[in-house]
């Protein structure tokens, strides 16, 4: 569904991405992990489609289509969503009027008729089942005085209207007690599917307990440095990232 | 980064002004220049009794003394009051019976305006009233009014019909005198809308009227009145458009409201006058001066306006808050973008006891306009027990416009509680990228964004405006994204 080969970017002259190869199947749960300043942020924000970021090199195929040459809006209408990790707020627009407008769009796209107020109103009241949030927070401005666990929950909520194909969580998991973070991940583990595909980007291992990946990444300098499975989680827990860097190291010595 | 973002401004794909066109048809008009000879050519014209053209010279006699103010945060070149024609009017044979009498060319006109004075606003229930270049040449319902006691005529007609209660209220909320702009409406109005709700009548209909500048180099001097009698409520509507022309035109407006005892009046604007071409050439001078007394106790007036047009905005609807327990409310949306500029806001003035104001104002500003609130809130030394809440709001897109504040305060009574609150922002890139990634592209998501930001004042429109007026927002800053 996704391949990235040799991706390279770059923010006002300073390289961060420098060479990423990456490859996601559909039914997949990719988790990329690293110190800070590794750059998964720039690859969850590259992906996306933020224009901040220069691409320098490298390619994305994103089912089939050169990802890098669509617009951030075409992104996300072909199937691509990205969890933030620092949602932004958006006062006036409420969030069921911002993610109706949004789901339209999107089946706009698909060439599919518009939901009516009443088609909206159903999905939306089974999709707000699934991360527990209730319809007053959705009356409300886009994340204006939400907490920090409201934010995540309202972000795995418009993932579950959109039905995206490849899911990116940026760091979903910071800044949320235990119980937001089981209702985080049971939402998207109730997402899950064989046709579509997550890629989850955090700093600790805690949020893979409950969101089992299949693949875990090593990000370190811009760089891929080393893929395995869950048990690569458990281990760089145990051992902190110190041991990846130098291993790293040895290696370019 | 900056270079993209100044093109995305650049990139100006601003829908054309959709109203800019013209209609091809006869005018009847006085020569150009004012001279107290052109105050009697128009009283002629409409066949006004003496006292009318008494009232006419009073005034234009008192505008010879006076000088053009110069406070406002606008900037314009000197208007030679020479170099206008004051009266225009279509050609028209006899006094029209029915729609099917009008001028084909002027029925067409007022389609292109979205306005049919037919079927469709009969099933909507909105009795019209179109005014074209100062003559209002139709009014609907007038029959379906009358059987509730409800007056809806043109204020020429009002004149020759109703001369006893033009002569008790006209000028009575905004005296000639008050500034120069009234004063020369006083002496140069050629017609507007006149209504007049008696005691307790629930008028059955929202009144609208539908003014148009047609002719090139004439001012627009409208001049409505609106009495509410005790206990009687009506919701009334006014829209504006121009069509487009390389010199400006002058529109000076006088609007007056009188609301008695529980009385209720809600007046709604929707103005979209040609705002100059995107160099800032051309566009409507909107001089307007337009005040509600609320002369009972327990009455109300509430002023909603959405301006988006015009080369320049100066007005201020203002409430006198006279009877006790009255309430005085002011809503507003003004958008600038290009050249344009805007100095609007509102006074309340408490006088009543227990009186209460509210005024939510919006400004977006975009381009290169200038964009200013300046407000009035004064309680008086005997208006015990008043109350006010401001809310001034400003919204910056890009970064060549300006956001101006101008409260003014002025408590002479110490059990008075007022409150100001404002704020002024941008919208975000972040938001906009926000938007972006869940498939809405940038037009759409500042649309949204902009109808976000002025939902309060849009929510107080009456329905049928309210989605025009949510697209005429969007239009108006098409492009303008920074």
């Amino acid at each position: 569904m996704l391949k990235i080969e040799n991706l390279q970017a770059r923010i006002e002259e300073k390289e961060i991405l420098k060479g990423i190869n990456l490859e996601i199947k559909p039914g997949e749960i990719h988790a990329i992990m690293g110190p800070n300043g590794s750059g998964k942020s720039t690859l969850a924000s590259v992906l996306a489609g933020r224009e901040d970021y220069e691409v320098t090199g490298g390619s994305v195929d994103f089912q089939g289509k050169d990802l890098l040459e669509l617009s951030p809006e075409d992104r996300a209408k072909e199937g691509l969503f990205l969890a933030f990790q620092y949602p932004v707020e958006i006062p006036g627009v409420s969030t069921t009027n911002f993610i109706k407008t949004a789901v339209n769009e999107k089946r706009k796209y698909q060439g599919l008729e518009p939901l009516d107020a009443a088609q909206f109103l159903r999905t939306m009241k089974e999709k707000m089942k699934l991360v527990q949030i209730d319809q007053s927070l959705l009356s409300r401005s886009l994340n204006e005085g939400f907490s920090g666990g409201e934010k995540k929950r309202n972000e795995i909520f418009q993932m579950a209207m959109l039905e995206p194909k490849l899911a990116i969580l940026d760091e979903t998991d910071s800044g949320l007690d235990i119980d937001a973070l089981r209702i985080v991940a049971n939402g998207v583990n109730e997402l899950r599917s064989s046709n579509n595909a997550f890629l989850v980007v955090t700093h600790y291992q805690r949020l893979l307990d409950y969101i089992v990946p299949d693949f875990v990444h090593v990000l370190y300098n811009g760089r891929i440095v080393r893929s395995g499975t869950k048990e690569l989680a458990l281990e760089l827990e145990e051992k902190g990232y110190d041991f990846i860097k130098a291993e790293v190291e040895k290696e370019t010595v | 980064m900056q270079e993209e973002q100044e093109d995305i401004l650049e990139q100006i794909t601003n829908s054309d002004y959709k109203y800019g066109f013209v209609t091809d048809i006869e005018a009847d008009e006085a020569p150009m220049g004012l001279t107290e000879d052109t105050v009697r050519f128009i009283s002629a014209k409409k066949n006004e009794p003496s006292w009318m053209l008494e009232y006419r010279l009073k005034a234009y006699r008192h505008w010879l003394t006076m000088e053009t103010p110069e406070w406002a945060n606008l900037t314009f070149p000197t208007i030679n009051y020479q170099d206008i024609i004051y009266y225009s009017a279509p050609k028209q044979k006899v006094a029209p019976n029915s729609l099917d009498e009008i001028d084909p060319e002027l029925r067409k006109t007022f389609e292109k305006l979205g306005i049919s004075l037919d079927e469709q606003k009969r099933i909507s229930g909105i009795a019209v009233d179109a005014v074209i270049d100062s003559v209002s040449v139709a009014t609907t319902f007038r029959e379906e009014l009358s059987k509730v006691g409800v007056i809806f005529c043109s204020m020429s007609d009002a004149i020759q019909e109703h001369p006893d209660l033009i002569k008790k209220h006209l000028g009575s909320v905004v005296p000639a005198t008050d500034n120069y702009f009234t004063a020369l409406n006083a002496a140069v109005f050629s017609d507007g809308s006149f209504c007049y709700i008696p005691k307790g009548v629930r008028c059955p209909m929202e009144l609208s009227t539908y003014f148009r500048i047609n002719a090139a180099n004439t001012g627009q001097f409208e001049r409505t009145l609106i009495v509410a009698e005790e206990g009687s409520y009506v919701s009334y509507l006014e829209g504006c458009t121009a069509p487009m022309r390389d010199e400006n035109q002058l529109h000076a407006a006088v609007v007056e409201i009188v609301a008695m005892e529980k009385a209720e009046v809600k007046y709604s604007t929707v103005q979209n006058w040609y705002p100059g071409d995107k160099e800032g050439k051309g566009g409507i001078y909107n001089f307007v001066t337009k005040r509600g007394i609320c002369a009972g106790n327990h009455s109300k007036i509430s002023w909603t306006q959405v301006e988006t047009g015009s080369s320049i905005t100066w007005k201020y609807p203002s409430v006198i808050l006279k009877g006790d327990y009255s309430i005085g409310e002011f809503y507003s949306v003004a958008v600038t973008n290009n050249f344009q500029q805007a100095d609007t806001g509102t006074k309340m003035v408490h006088l009543g006891k227990n009186t209460r104001s509210r005024i939510v104002s919006k400004g977006i500003s975009a381009g290169k306009s200038q964009n200013s609130y300046r407000g009035l809130v004064s309680v008086a030394k005997n208006a015990s027990d008043a109350r006010n809440f401001s809310q001034c709001d400003s919204l910056l897109l890009g970064d060549k416009c300006g956001a101006h504040t101008f409260p003014y305060i002025e408590v002479k009574n110490n059990t008075a509680m007022v409150e100001h609150e404002a704020t002024t922002s941008k919208i975000g890139e972040d938001q906009i990228f926000y938007c972006n990634q869940r498939g809405i592209d940038t037009e759409t998501a500042v649309a949204l964004i902009i109808n976000g930001f002025a939902k309060e004042v849009m929510n107080q429109l009456p329905m049928e405006f309210a989605v025009e007026a949510q697209k005429l927002l969007a239009i108006s800053l098409e492009g303008s994204v920074g």
